[in-house]
């Protein structure tokens, strides 16, 4: 279908005058350019600037800024601390989300239409407001310590935020939507009369999601990994709010040295690294993404 | 039995939304506190929290900061938007493929970096903390769902049905007002709801760019909740859900969210 538009499109375009075209991109390309192209090209000229104390450009160019990061300990532990995060991050929502997207593939259209809208509509309530939710439910006079404290079976309330768990459990709220997302276009090619036809086969439910649910499903796994890891490796709100200060990654590093040392070649090298991160990822999904095929 | 939905899956799956939306519902009660610290449950009730949330005077005036720069975000982003649109599905020139891939590369670069890359640029033309370099910085986070969405409206919308109305005698004018408008409604209203609550709820990139004069209600509440921790946020939280729940609700009376945003 998309291909005969695509085609019919094309043979309307031929008989036009191409100049009406790029008339009609001007407007975007400007925002492009201003918004985008040259901030970018910015960030990676001055990544490679050379800068006193105190983050007073001198002028000249150097590579002081990537160095001093990659022989610096803190730095290398904040690429490791990012790593880390993400990957645990993505596996865990990876496990919450697959649960929500086998049962909206499964459950009636009726119910599938409403809990969809369930399930996305989180991602247009603000990152802040979640956040905040997650330091109401898991802070020190919060809603669990409430629950546990009140039931007797703490005596001293257990600290759930401030450190790596309040910013593990709220990335992974953040962040459902997108692998649920991610998922459920990847189920497509998941039929139940391969299921009945493995359990004719003697397979019990264990093995048939093993063998036949989980492997038809990986598409989308690959997908829903790629966007979750990519989201929190370069994740701010989230791991600033919850993380108390306590909590070292590579996007709160990339802050702290723009805004408040006002360091911008390190802040745009680190910048650069996160976009070399990103990057290798791509790199890795196209890699496991072509095995399938 | 096969492929039917148990029990245990269903206790399973209900467990998930609570912890997916628990954050959402939890500021509902918690902005009835009384109370001058946060403590959950609270320890008296009242809507004092939502009359001193009204009665701030720098959260009302970014509050207003930010309607503003969503609604110019939200025009300027549709026009300039569509017609790039229209030209990328519409004709056949070199480059085609070229200038759709930049205009929705923005999405691909990670906000805190892309943030940092504007303060850079800002900062040399002097557009850090005004409405212009604000709106400019939010239009290159919401074009890229624009055209997306756009393009894609274009391509359900064949050249041969705007020809057949033209053949049967109806002016331009008509053509566009009784074919191509209607058919492109669903995708014009879904580009304008999301620009408008991407720009209204954008804070990582309005973080690096916003001054003391002009801060948008995002970064406000931000600042806020790292400072401090009391119920007044909750206030404000269930104010932007209730806003955010109300726009959803109208699309999907409207439109329905699944076809708009699934397809």
């Amino acid at each position: 279908m998309n291909q005969t538009v695509d085609a019919l499109s094309q043979r309307a375009g031929q008989r036009r005058f191409p100049l009406i075209a790029l008339v009609l991109l001007v407007p975007m390309a400007i925002i492009n350019l201003v918004a985008f192209v040259l901030p970018v090209l910015r960030l990676g000229q001055i990544s490679f600037m050379e800068s006193r104390s105190g983050g007073v450009l001198t002028g000249n160019y150097s590579t002081e800024s990537y160095i001093g990061f990659l022989t610096d300990r803190f730095s290398l532990d904040l690429i490791g601390n990012s790593l880390f995060l993400s990957l645990s991050v993505t596996f865990i929502t990876l496990c919450c989300a697959y649960p929500i997207a086998l049962f909206l593939h499964r459950v009636s259209p009726r119910w599938r239409n409403v809990l969809f809208v369930v399930t996305v509509s989180p991602l247009l309530v603000s990152s802040v407001v979640r956040t905040y939710g997650w330091m109401v439910i898991l802070g020190e006079q919060g809603f669990v310590n409430g629950l546990l404290m009140s039931s007797g079976l703490i005596s001293s309330p257990l600290r759930l935020v401030n450190n790596w768990m309040g910013v593990t459990i709220g990335l992974v709220e953040v962040l459902i939507p997108y692998m649920a997302l991610s998922l459920i276009a990847g189920f497509g090619r998941l039929d139940v009369n391969l299921e009945e036809a493995a359990a004719s086969l003697g397979a019990n439910a264990w093995t048939r999601f093993r063998r036949v649910v989980f492997p038809l499903t990986l598409p989308g796994v690959a997908l829903g990994c790629l966007l979750c890891f990519v989201l929190s490796i370069s994740s701010f709100i989230t791991p600033k709010l919850l993380g108390g200060g306590r909590v070292f990654l590579l996007a709160t590093e990339i802050y702290d040295q723009a805004v408040i040392q006002l360091e911008w070649p390190k802040a745009a090298a680190t910048s650069v690294i996160v976009l070399v991160i990103f990057g290798l990822a791509l790199a890795f999904y196209s890699r496991v993404v072509r095995r399938f095929e | 039995m096969i492929g039917k939905i148990t029990i245990p899956f269903r206790i399973l799956v209900l467990c998930i939304y609570l912890f997916l939306l628990g954050p959402m519902l939890i500021v509902l009660p918690l902005s009835f506190s009384n109370d001058s610290y946060l403590t959950f449950p609270p320890q008296s009730w009242g809507v004092r929290w939502y009359t001193a949330m009204f009665g701030h005077q720098k959260l009302m005036e970014a509050f207003q900061i930010s309607l503003g720069i969503a609604s110019t975000v939200t025009v300027l982003g549709l026009a300039a938007g569509l017609p790039a649109a229209y030209a990328i599905r519409r004709y056949s020139f070199p480059g085609r493929d070229a200038a759709m891939s930049l205009f929705t590369a923005p999405l691909l670069l990670p906000s805190i970096v892309l943030g940092l890359a504007i303060l850079l640029v800002f900062v040399q033309a002097r557009l850090l903390g005004t409405f212009t370099g604000l709106v400019a910085a939010h239009l290159i986070v919401t074009t890229p769902y624009v055209i997306r969405i756009m393009t894609t409206a274009f391509s359900t919308l064949p050249p041969s049905v705007e020809e057949a109305a033209t053949m049967l005698g109806a002016s331009p004018f008509t053509v566009f007002r009784r074919i191509t408008l209607p058919l492109l409604m669903p995708g014009f209203v879904a580009s304008a709801a999301l620009s408008f609550l991407i720009s209204f709820d954008e804070v990582v990139i309005s973080l690096f760019i916003t001054g003391p004069r002009m801060t948008t209600l995002p970064v406000e509440i931000f600042d806020y909740v790292e400072s401090r921790t009391d119920p007044m946020t909750a206030s404000i939280s269930v104010c932007l859900i209730a806003a955010t729940l109300l726009i959803i609700f109208i699309i999907e009376r409207t439109l329905g969210l699944s076809k708009t945003i699934g397809k």
